[in-house]
Order: C-alpha cells, then structure tokens, then sequence
C-alpha cells in the first residue's frame, strides 16, 4: 500500500499510524459477547411464524393449539403490537407481525416465547394461518400494471408505485440541442443482499417499567425511537444496546420485526426474551441492494465536454417502505459529484413487489447508477474516439465548486485517484489481445449524510468524555460494526491526551449510557463522531493542560502533550490533580453538519455531504471468449481518504469495498421464482472465497478535507463504487461485447458473443426502459450563492 | 457411549480439560459447545456447513463443529477459539491477525484462527496458494481476504 499525502510534515503522535484495532483482542480470544452470546438468567427463546405465500391476506390466525404445547410461555400476533412503524417517517407501514395482510415470503405473522427453541418451533408449526391469496407482483414491469386484485400497500401509489419523482436542474433541452453527439443506454443492477456473517439477534427484558433491548443493529437511537413508537412508551424508559456486532453492510440499520417482537414477550412473560435468525430468515429480512433499471442519454460538445444529461431510474423496492424514499433519490443524486453536468434531468421510481423488502448496501443506492454513469462514459469515449480516461478527465469535477444540483464540492481528489491507478497499472500501455481487458471507473460518495432520517435539530453526534482514577473513558452513540469506529474515537481522543488508542475506554451504541448519534450508516461515523470526539477530547486537554500549568506555574501553551505525560506530570497525576480542583471532570463534543452543504428544494434532503470521497479503480482480468469466464487478475484501487485516521483500518475498509464489489459484479443475486427466494442459502447465494479474490494493490490519498476530523474522510463505502463497472468495462475490452447488466456472470458474456457472431450488436442486457408516467418535472432554481462562499 | 433417556453420556477433552456431558443424541458439536459449555467463541453463520464460522479443531483437524454429532467425536480432542491462546499471551496466529488488520468485525475470526492453526502446525511455510486452499472453507465480508493471507504468511514465519 501507497500514501500519497499532503503534509508529511503533520505533527502528530498517533493519527494516521497503522495501529491493531482496540477491540481486536476480544475478538481473537473468542471472548467478544455479540449479541447471541448474552445469555441472561432465566432466558426464553423465540420463534417467528413467517408467512410462505407471497400475497396473501390474513383471514385468521389461531394460536390454540401452539399457546398449549408444554414448555410455550406466550404466543403473540399482530393485534398485541398494532402500532406501525418504519425508519422514514414517510414509510410507516410494517406491522412488527401482519394481521391484514402478508406482502412476502417471510413476512412474519405470530411470535411465540418458550423454555427453548425446539419447543417455540414446535409451537410456531401448531399456530394455523388461514390465508386468502392475492396476486404476486414480481418484477418492476409488473409492479408498473394496474393491479389485478389490489396494491400491495394502501398507501402512495398510483398501484404499486411506492415513490416518484423529477427533477431538473440547468436548461436541459438547450445542453442536448446544443450537444454534437447524443447518447442513450439502458442498464440493469440486479439486487443483492449484505450476508452479514453473523445473524440477526435479539433479547428484550422489561423490568420496572424499563425496556432494554440488546441488538445486533447498526443504528440503535433509530431503534430506540421505534420501540418508543411501537409500545407508546416515554423515551426515558427505553434503552437499546447495540452489541458487538458480526457485520452490517447495510442490513441491520432498520427496525425489525423480530425486535419488536422480543419487546413485546418480554412484557408479557416478564422474563429476558431472546430471538436469533436463522440464515434462511436473514435473507428474507434483506433490506438490501435494490434491482434497478437504468435508462440514461447524455449530449456531449464536440471535445467531449457533457452539456446535458437525462438519467431514468425505476428500482423494485419489495414489500415495505424502508429507506426506499431516500433509495430512490440517491439513485440520482451523486453523478454529479464526479462529473461537471451543467444541465441534468432525473427521474426515479420505487414500486412494491411481492420480494423481501429493500433497503441500504454499501452505497446505498448508487452502486447501481454509478455502475451504469461508467459504462455510459465508456461507451461515450468509444463513439466520438476518445480514451475513455480523458473524456472523464475532461469532465471532472474541481474542488471547491458546487454541483448544479446544489452539492458542496470541497475536497477533492479525483485527479489524484485516477493519476495513481492509470500509471501503476500501465492501463494505456496495455497490449490489445483477446482474452485480455482493463477496465477504469471513478466514483464518489458521501462523508455522512448531510440532514438526519427524520427532521429534528438535534446534533447529528455527540461525545462524552470522562475522566476519572486517572482513566478516560469516553461515551458516543456511534456503532462499531466491524468497520472500526470505536478505533477511529479512541484513536482521536488518545491523540489530543497525549496517550495510545488503548489507554482510551469506549462506552458505544447504548442508548441508555452514551449521547446521541444517528448510528453506522452513510458512511458518518469518522467525519461526524470524530468530529464530536476531537472537540471533546480538546476541551478535556485544555481543563488538564491548565490544572498542570496552574502548578507549575507556567503559561498553559508551555505545557507539553504526548507519550502519556502532561508537562511535567505523568496523566495520571494530571488528571488527578484536575479532579481535585474541579471535581467531576467531563468535557463535551458535538457535530452538526453545516447548512450550506445543499439545496433548499423538495428532494435535496438527499446528497448533500459535509464532503466526499473519491476513488479510482483499474481492473485486470482475463475473459474466455469459449465459456465466458472470467478470472480476475489484479485490482489497483486509488482512494481519497482525506486524512487515515489509523492507515491500516482504512486500508481493511477499502480492500473489503474492493471485495464486496468484485463479489456483487460477478456473482451475486438474490433471486426469485413466483415470489420464493431461490437461493436463502449460504450454499446456493454464491460469494467471494479465498479463490476469486485477486491480489489487490491499494494507494491512499491524503487531500486533508479542512472540515473532517484531522482532514479525514469516509472509506466504508466509496471504494466498492468503481470496482463494478471496472469489471465490466475490463470484460469489454477482452472480448469486444458490452454486458449492460450485473452480476456478469459467463452466460451473459456468452450471449452477447453470440449475438456479436450472429451479425448483431455484441450486447447482453435489458432491451427497453419501461414507459413511466413519471409527475410533470420540477424545475429547480439555480442554487442561491449569496450566503456561502462558493 | 450409553442413552440416559433421550440423552447420552460424552466423554471428550475440550481446551485440554476432560468433560463427561449430557447431550441430546442430535445436538451438534456447535450446539455443545455454545449452550452446553458456554464456550461462545465458537460462531455460527449457517448451521449448515457452509460459512466456516464454526471451526474447531478435533484432534488437530479444522472441523465445522455445526456438521459434528456426538457420536461421531466420542474420545476426541476438541480445540476451541477459547483454548489457542496460552494465558495472556495470544498465539502466533492471533497476533498475525492483529498486527495485519484480519479481523474487522470478528464474527469469522475464531474460524479462520483455527483453520490458519491447523494449516501452519503442519506447515508453516504455507504459499499463498495452499493458505487460500486451507482457507477457502471460511467466508469473511469484510476483510477481502487479503489482510488474512498477509497475516497467515507473517504467522508462519514467526511459527517456522
């Protein structure tokens, strides 16, 4: 690995090193508790009921038979927990368990609670669901048809459309009228799924009036504030600990059923009440990658420059709400954050289907547009003959600029990204032969997004710093789900107190002990929390700095920080010292995002980010042109990290983005034959072992964002962005034949040489975009400079 | 091994400690291990053979205890996440891990610990290639795999 940084000269003592996690040494000794591990005295164990009709409506459900097997303590339905919920506020639309109707297969309908899980089986196979089923709506098509019987939800629509939208910024008509070469494409990115290792678990205990749930979730404020909903309850009696958590990715960042339902056994039985998914359940409870179609046309000058630019998207949402809202639009938000578009038209879709419900993967909602914007661009280059690298350098765009629709750039290293990947992998001195390709693309994406799920005005993260017997302990919300923000917070206060990563306790992700923070998702976690933790761990250092300088009687700049020692004193006696002058020592940190980030206009909730990422990918592979396989050789990623807080974390977090995407381009899908999942297996859904990886070769940049924590960005999701189409565009370039969908997997490849050997275009991938009676497109003023610099 | 009702009597060392256990005929050696003994360490991502989160060694073999009945192990020697560190002193294996950023969020850490164990105790100049073959049996999300094969070569150079 490479780091190509800004200031080599920075001072400081433990940012940026390459230091083992702080949680690293439970993990290894088996003795981390995740949240299947918390065995509490007296414990039952639940069981959901599923549904396994796709459509159904719930005519009766009779728990008599389940509630009087010995061993069943409590049976509940949908009626003891009537309260709907979802993470949007404009998606309330699950019941914890359906009475009215089911909407997929997996749709949980009963819960029961027992001495064991054998038992609460056994109970859940006696409970008789009496159903009457309805039309299964499976594909967007479909979903876009009046309904034969009845939408799947009696909410939005028209029929099964969830969320619509349009939008344009810049004269859009005038940028095609005025371009001198105009091209359309049609894309599609077929939904995927997270495949956390670990499953999903729960266990509820209801004491005193006091909720606490122990979780495996990534957001547990977000969590909280649904029980809160759910069982009308005050805030205050309400406490949600996200445990030690077995992977995320996405998937456990909405309230679930299954959380609910242990809430509420545990009020009725009064006992500690644990539920753990089965592998098969974590696949239908998804909330995953969406499928979408893509449908874009972009007008370019006679040098390349993009004048104007129509991007159409229509994603199956599945069966809830979920993040959809927010899915849709970042399907159209972030194509302007890596190329200048002066004129840009969207227009996005959700619609319902009858699948397990979508939600947020790694990058939430613009893998799939990103996947196609490069295709597109190649595709571009190869029309009006230009190396497709500098048609895009030709559009980049400049740090410190505004995008037209109203994102802040600030910085940026898309320049730098792309400059390290072209040269260390030689892509233009590539020889042509069969067989043998290279594919580059560039993305971008959000440090944190920019407003809250739900509107409030609280601080996006806050921190807590205690010291106390000499020790610091340091409380923040934030949720370590493997990608190492407890590391990333110790590493900030250790930095500002003179000590290591693991002199610093980390109390996170427990409602009920540390101070808000909106949890693990939009990449936030490093540039909000850290932000939060660095101002805290300043404002401790000064209260430590000037009880030291006060006894030394010196001047507080004069008192020296580092290598566990405050001036003269050891921190120790630093902070006991400090303790005894001021008793309680605490300092304070929060982070809110700033306002002028992004637009004011309906739907510009989505995008805005205090500042993005930026990476560049090359890949090397060789593809069969007699099987259509494809053995990846080697990846050259390129990422603009700002600033590593600890290099080897951010290095783990762009390798395992490398992964995931080369994972998903290749061979993954979750997949569905008349509304049944066909592959809710670790077997069946294939992914990346040991084998298919190939040997991957990392550059860091370091541009130093002058807002992110010590000039730090996100890495958690950027880096899997390019690595897609890079395949895709690297299989073009050895066989000569575009597959215009993903996962590319030899039968497509094989099609589309066929269709090249029969004369017509060599292309594999959806033929049309549907015809969409999208709302009359909203025009939005330009962004209103006035009050901010640029 | 004799039936007490509709359990039976299993004799096995786990962790270097001989353990006489009560144990449902079906139970798995996972299940065993997990509810029986409170040994967590030991995950689970399928209960169905096919993630690796749930290696042991049995007698010096990476196994995946979700696939292991009791009587397929009566006598044996199980090796368990808890038992490869010697006191406060991790493992060659585990410090690799830790040193080279292998682990992240740790779920399929105590697999690949003891199936990176049993490879380097029978040879510990492994190549790339025989790592990724001893290893292909354990999934990991989120690493890429590439730390795991950087940390199992620097395990084997400070084991050789």
């Amino acid at each position: 690995m490479t780091t190509v940084a800004n200031d080599p000269n920075a001072d400081l003592r433990v940012i940026g090193k390459s230091l083992p996690r702080v949680d690293a040494a439970g993990k290894l000794i088996g003795l981390t508790a995740y949240a299947d591990d918390i065995e509490l005295p007296g414990t039952l164990y639940c069981k959901l009921l599923r549904s396994h009709l796709p459509h159904a409506r719930v005519l009766s459900v009779d728990t008599s038979a389940a509630s009087a097997i010995k061993g069943v303590i409590a049976v509940i339905t949908g009626e003891d927990i009537p309260i709907k919920y979802g993470i949007m506020p404009t998606s309330q639309d699950e019941h914890a368990l359906e009475y009215e109707k089911v909407r997929f297969v997996g749709d949980p309908v009963a819960a029961v609670a027992a001495v064991d899980e054998e038992t609460a089986l056994a109970a859940c196979r006696a409970i008789v669901v009496e159903y009457e089923p309805l039309e299964t709506v499976e594909s967007i098509e479909h979903a876009l048809l009046p309904p034969s019987d009845e939408p799947i939800h009696d909410y939005a629509g028209p029929g099964n459309v969830h969320r619509i939208g349009a939008l344009e910024f810049g004269e859009v008509d005038e940028g095609f009228a005025n371009s001198s070469f105009i091209r359309e494409d049609v894309f599609f990115y077929e939904g995927n799924t997270h495949l956390p290792m670990e499953q999903h678990s729960a266990t509820a205990t209801f004491v005193g009036d006091q909720l606490t749930l122990w979780s495996s979730t990534q957001d547990p404020h977000y969590v909280h504030r649904a029980l809160a909903r759910v069982f009308d309850m005050p805030m205050g009696h309400i406490r949600v600990v996200a445990a030690p958590h077995g992977g995320g990715f996405g998937g456990k960042a909405d309230p679930f059923s299954h959380e609910m339902a242990v809430c509420k056994l545990a009020m009725v039985t009064g006992r500690p009440v644990k539920c753990t998914l089965t592998r098969e359940e974590v696949f239908y409870v998804h909330r995953g990658r969406h499928p979408v179609l893509m449908w874009v046309r972009t007008g370019v000058s006679q040098d390349g420059k993009i004048l104007a630019m129509h991007f159409r998207t229509a994603l199956d949402g599945g069966a809830y709400g979920s993040y959809g809202p927010a899915s849709m639009l970042y399907t159209g938000a972030l194509q302007t954050t890596t190329y200048n578009i002066p004129a840009y038209r969207f227009e996005g879709v959700r619609v319902f289907t009858n699948k397990a419900p979508c939600g947020p993967k790694r990058g939430h909602g613009t893998p799939q547009p990103r996947f196609a914007l490069e295709l597109h661009m190649d595709k571009i280059a190869e029309a009006i003959g230009l190396d497709p690298v500098e048609l895009r350098r030709r559009n980049y765009v400049k740090p410190y600029t505004r995008t037209i629709n109203h994102l802040r750039i600030t910085s940026c290293g898309i320049e730098e990204v792309t400059d390290l990947v072209v040269e260390a992998s030689r892509y233009h001195e590539r020889k042509k032969r069969l067989g043998h390709g290279m594919g580059f693309a560039v993305s971008s994406y959000m440090s944190g997004a920019g407003l809250p799920i739900y509107w409030n005005k609280l601080p996006h993260s806050e921190c807590i710093i205690q010291v106390n017997r000499g020790g610091v302990t340091l409380y923040c919300g934030a949720t370590d789900i493997g990608q190492g923000s407890d590391t990333v917070l110790a590493t900030v206060a250790a930095e500002e107190l003179g000590l290591w990563p693991t002199d610093i306790r980390i109390v996170s992700g427990d409602t009920g002990l540390t101070p808000v923070d909106l949890g693990s998702y939009s990449s936030r976690v490093t540039f909000m929390a850290g932000n939060a933790a660095l101002q805290a761990a300043r404002e401790m250092r000064e209260i430590l700095v000037s009880a030291v300088a006060e006894k030394m009687e010196c001047s507080p700049k004069d008192v020296m920080v580092g290598d566990g020692k405050i001036g003269e004193l050891s921190f120790e006696e630093a902070a006991n010292l400090a303790q005894e002058r001021h008793g309680v020592l605490t300092a304070r940190g929060s982070y809110t995002p700033p306002r002028e980030i992004g637009g004011k206009y309906k739907a510009a909730g989505v995008g805005p980010s205090p500042a993005y990422s930026y990476s560049a990918a090359v890949v090397d592979l060789d593809a069969d042109p007699y099987s259509g396989e494809i053995q990846l050789n080697k990846v050259w990623i390129a990422h603009d990290i700002g600033r590593s807080i600890n290099e080897l974390a951010v290095k783990g977090q762009v390798e395992g983005g490398v992964y995931m995407g080369l994972s998903e381009a290749m061979m993954e899908g979750q997949l569905y034959r008349h509304g049944l999942h066909k592959q809710p297996s670790m077997l069946d859904y294939k992914s990346f072992t040991f084998f298919e990886m190939p040997e991957v070769e990392t550059f860091l940049v370091e541009t130093v964002d002058l807002e992110g924590p010590y000039g730090a960005k996100e890495a958690g999701q950027g880096p899997l962005l390019p690595v897609i189409p890079a395949v895709v565009s690297a299989v073009h370039d050895a066989l000569g034949v575009w597959v215009d969908e993903v996962p590319i997997t030899p039968d497509k490849v094989m099609r589309a040489l066929d269709a090249k050997a029969k004369g017509r275009e060599g292309r594999y991938g959806p033929k049309s975009f549907p015809q969409i009676s999208y709302p009359p497109i909203v025009k939005v003023p330009p962004f209103d400079a006035s009050s901010t610099a640029f | 091994m004799s039936d007490i009702g509709s359990r039976e009597i299993l004799k096995i060392s786990v962790n270097g400690q001989n353990k006489e256990l009560l144990v449902k005929p079906y139970a798995t050696l996972l299940e065993i291990l997990r509810e029986d003994l409170r040994l967590t360490g030991t995950k689970h991502g399928c209960e169905a053979g096919e993630c690796g989160a749930c290696v042991v060694l049995i007698d010096g073999t990476p196994q995946l205890s979700c696939l292991v009945l009791p009587g397929q192990i009566e006598g044996s020697e199980v090796t368990t996440i808890e038992g490869v560190s010697d006191g406060g002193k991790l493992h060659p294996v585990q410090q690799a891990f830790m040193d080279h950023g292998a682990l992240q969020c740790g779920y399929c850490t105590p697999g690949m610990v003891l199936s990176s164990k049993a490879l380097l105790d029978a040879n510990p100049r492994a190549s790339a290639e025989e790592i990724k073959e001893a290893l292909a049996g354990n999934l990991c999300r989120c690493t890429g795999y590439v730390s795991i094969i950087e940390a199992v070569e620097a395990a084997g150079r400070a084991m050789a």
